[in-house]
């Protein structure tokens, strides 16, 4: 008797940690948009500047009478890029009543929310997944530019603008974003007349020491170096580079966004002559100037793409909303706020953006220089 | 009569510790027909629902290792690499018979051959490590298990840094569960068999057990090879689970997530594994209303229990309310009311 009841307590006692976690459920009082990220971990930084993006641009519209007259709130999980932890952090927010959601910060992420809301059918806009796949399903769309594209955008730079003809590339081999991007890149290549002389690798376990790579490089005639990789490898690159007396050019795609502050102050000089593909100035026109200043005022930082990227994806949001004159609780509001997607135009801080059926945003891709520890728009010598 | 067969001598083998599993695999049937009952009724939330899968996942892990942590004694942090040399072979099947087999032969196969080819890891890997003792083979084991996920990332076929996708989702509760109870018999028949007395008896004292004519080398590959099978098979689960599989979630943290579990759990108790396992996967999702203080109370409740874990007091808490201690307890309730009745 007495062990039948220590099971049955047993029983209870898992049912209870199962069940005990609260489930608010869905009121249709607000908009609810729901994102995951990293919030703690070694890319923290990404999901942090995506949230506080995200959290400026609710704030100033819900001052300024929400979406269609009912108040947005934002609802952020923390995934530490792992596809497992995103969807337990995307099914949290569905029991929260998430009414959009805001896909994943992280490629791997994503593509496993996505599955996820093709099944609940929601509008998912991811601000910076870039894989191909995050966005596969009819319901997925992306702020940010898909690594092919960006491999595309990189070689048509080059090859207009006659920067270099001669070009070596170091990589993350660990990455996906950093494969996705060398891969288009070198595949892309030959149309553009350009030559890739040397293609150095490294992984995330190495990923401090860039001599062998910097060496071989220098024995080879290549006149620019492209690294289509994060910021925090790329000032290690560069300072190596700069001691090593190494005078190529080097160039990398919007991963190399917050380099300067990365670098540090002493280092900056290293940065002199970097050019960059971005979406993303935060001097770029009066909207990205008002927001840069906003930005620092609210976290004390100076806004990257990421933070862009969460900025732009509310105000998407809002406006597919809007377009499509639907609030959470119609009938269609999925089908409808969906729809409205391909239909929209969007003047965002990350370019002006409309989006084809396939999820991707077309937008053009701007190419800064920096001077100083400063990004000034490329102009062509 | 199968004891007899075992036990020449006649010594009386203790039948407690089947009992004890016995009531283990109750309380687990019936803990999971009540989930599925919630589950089915909507009273569990989405959320929960979503880590019924990765608990039946992670008990596998633990009771595999404990295998070789807690019986075999020894410290191996490679548990992560056989998870995913088993769930890229188990996807890799299931992408290949998509449209060739239904999914009720299909996974079933795939588990099949995800645990196989983690089996033939184990020996490969084993015949070099199983050489070494202690701290020398947790160590090349954590280096073969970053090995593995190196080759990974740079093999084609397993699409790479990117990851490996479109992996059919044919993970559900019932399923894991089935596979869950399975593991557990198989384990526990193994530990209370001849074979599993002569893997204890290399843990308690190697020299002495092969005097006692123990075939030391087999015995400890036989632990290996078992507990990498049923590694690759919770990572055939988790490969089913996620639409999307990257050789970073098989880094060495993850074996030493699995190590804290069956460490908390207590070594070389399977009940234990169980309770930790589940409680490791729910804590960090639980605490999720906490926000920013989540890991940090997620290390603090780590921290106590392993604490509370080691100290004798608690342990002697515990045993007031173990199921031997309650039988007592109630003989004697039961034999002073006699006693009061006679007066």
């Amino acid at each position: 008797m007495k062990k039948i009841f220590a099971i049955a307590l047993a029983a209870m006692m898992i049912t209870v940690m199962f069940a005990g976690c609260g489930n608010s459920g869905s009121d249709d009082a607000s908009f609810v948009i729901g994102g995951v990220g990293p919030l703690t971990g070694d890319y923290a930084t990404y999901g942090i500047s995506v949230k506080q993006g995200a959290e400026l641009a609710v704030k100033e519209i819900n001052e300024a009478g929400g979406i269609n007259g009912v108040p947005v709130e934002l609802l952020f999980e923390d995934d530490q890029v792992d596809a497992e932890m995103a969807v337990n952090a995307y099914n949290k927010l569905m029991d929260d009543g998430m009414d959009v959601s805001l896909g994943a910060v992280t490629s791997g992420a994503c593509i496993a929310v996505s599955e996820k809301a093709n099944e609940d059918g929601i509008l998912m806009l991811t601000p910076s997944g870039s894989q191909v796949e995050c966005i596969q399903y009819p319901n997925g769309f992306r702020i940010c530019f898909g690594d092919p594209e960006q491999g595309v955008n990189a070689a048509k730079f080059l090859a207009n603008n006659n920067v270099a003809k001669k070009i070596a590339i170091i990589y993350d081999k660990s990455n996906d974003y950093s494969n996705g991007i060398k891969e288009t890149f070198v595949s892309v290549a030959p149309e553009y007349g350009l030559e890739i002389v040397s293609e150095q690798a490294f992984t995330n376990q190495s990923n401090t020491d860039f001599s062998v790579q910097l060496q071989t490089i220098a024995g080879t005639d290549a006149e620019l170096i492209f690294l289509p990789i994060y910021a925090q490898e790329a000032a290690y690159i560069l300072t190596q580079a700069q001691s090593m007396g190494m005078e190529h050019i080097f160039f990398g795609g919007d991963g190399m966004d917050g380099i300067v502050e990365k670098i540090g102050a002493d280092n900056v000089s290293a940065t002199d002559g970097l050019l960059f593909l971005t979406p993303f100035d935060t001097q770029a026109d009066e909207q990205n100037i008002k927001f840069t200043a906003d930005y620092q005022a609210a976290y004390n930082a100076i806004p990257d793409q990421f933070a862009g990227d969460g900025y732009d994806a509310i105000y998407t949001i809002k406006a597919a909303a809007e377009h499509a004159n639907v609030k959470p609780g119609d009938a269609d509001f999925n089908e409808k706020i969906i729809a409205a997607m391909t239909e929209i135009t969007v003047d965002g801080t990350t370019g002006t953006m409309t989006w084809s059926a396939d999820g991707a945003p077309e937008k053009a891709a701007a190419v800064v220089v920096l001077q100083d520890g400063v990004a000034t728009p490329y102009t062509a010598k | 009569m199968q004891n007899n067969q075992h036990n020449p001598f006649g010594i009386k083998m203790s039948k407690k510790p089947l009992t004890k599993n016995i009531v283990t695999l109750t309380a687990l049937v019936i803990a999971f027909a009540v989930m599925l009952v919630l589950s089915e009724a909507g009273i569990l939330s989405r959320h929960m629902r979503s880590m019924l899968v990765p608990v039946c996942i992670n008990i596998i892990l633990a009771v595999s290792l404990n295998l070789l942590v807690g019986f075999l004694g020894e410290l191996t942090l490679g548990h992560a690499g056989f998870m995913s040399v088993g769930a890229y072979a188990g996807c890799l099947f299931s992408i290949a018979m998509k449209e060739i087999l239904p999914m009720a032969i299909r996974f079933p196969l795939a588990m099949l051959v995800g645990g196989l080819v983690a089996a033939v890891f184990g020996v490969i890997i084993g015949i070099p490590v199983l050489r070494l003792h202690g701290d020398y083979l947790a160590i090349v084991t954590l280096a073969f298990g970053e090995i593995i996920r190196s080759v990974i990332i740079n093999l084609e076929f397993t699409g790479g840094a990117a990851g490996l996708k479109g992996t059919p989702q044919d993970s559900t509760f019932v399923i894991a569960f089935i596979v869950v109870m399975i593991t557990l018999i198989l384990i526990i028949n193994l530990v209370n068999s001849r074979h599993g007395r002569a893997i204890m008896a290399i843990r308690d004292n190697r020299i002495a057990a092969e005097a006692s004519g123990i075939n030391v080398t087999y015995f400890r590959m036989l632990a290996f090879v078992m507990a990498a099978f049923f590694a690759g098979v919770a990572g055939v689960l988790y490969g089913h689970n996620l639409s999307i599989l990257t050789a970073g979630t098989f880094d060495y943290n993850k074996s030493i997530e699995l190590l804290v579990i069956v460490v908390l759990g207590g070594m070389g108790s399977i009940r234990g594994s169980i309770v930790s396992a589940i409680i490791i996967t729910l804590l960090p999702e639980v605490l999720r209303d906490l926000a920013d203080y989540r890991m940090l109370i997620y290390a603090l409740v780590l921290i106590i229990m392993m604490l509370l874990n080691a100290s004798p007091r608690f342990a002697a808490v515990k045993a007031q309310f173990s199921p031997a201690a309650l039988k007592a307890a109630a003989a004697a309730k039961k034999a002073a009311k006699e006693g009061n009745a006679n007066e």
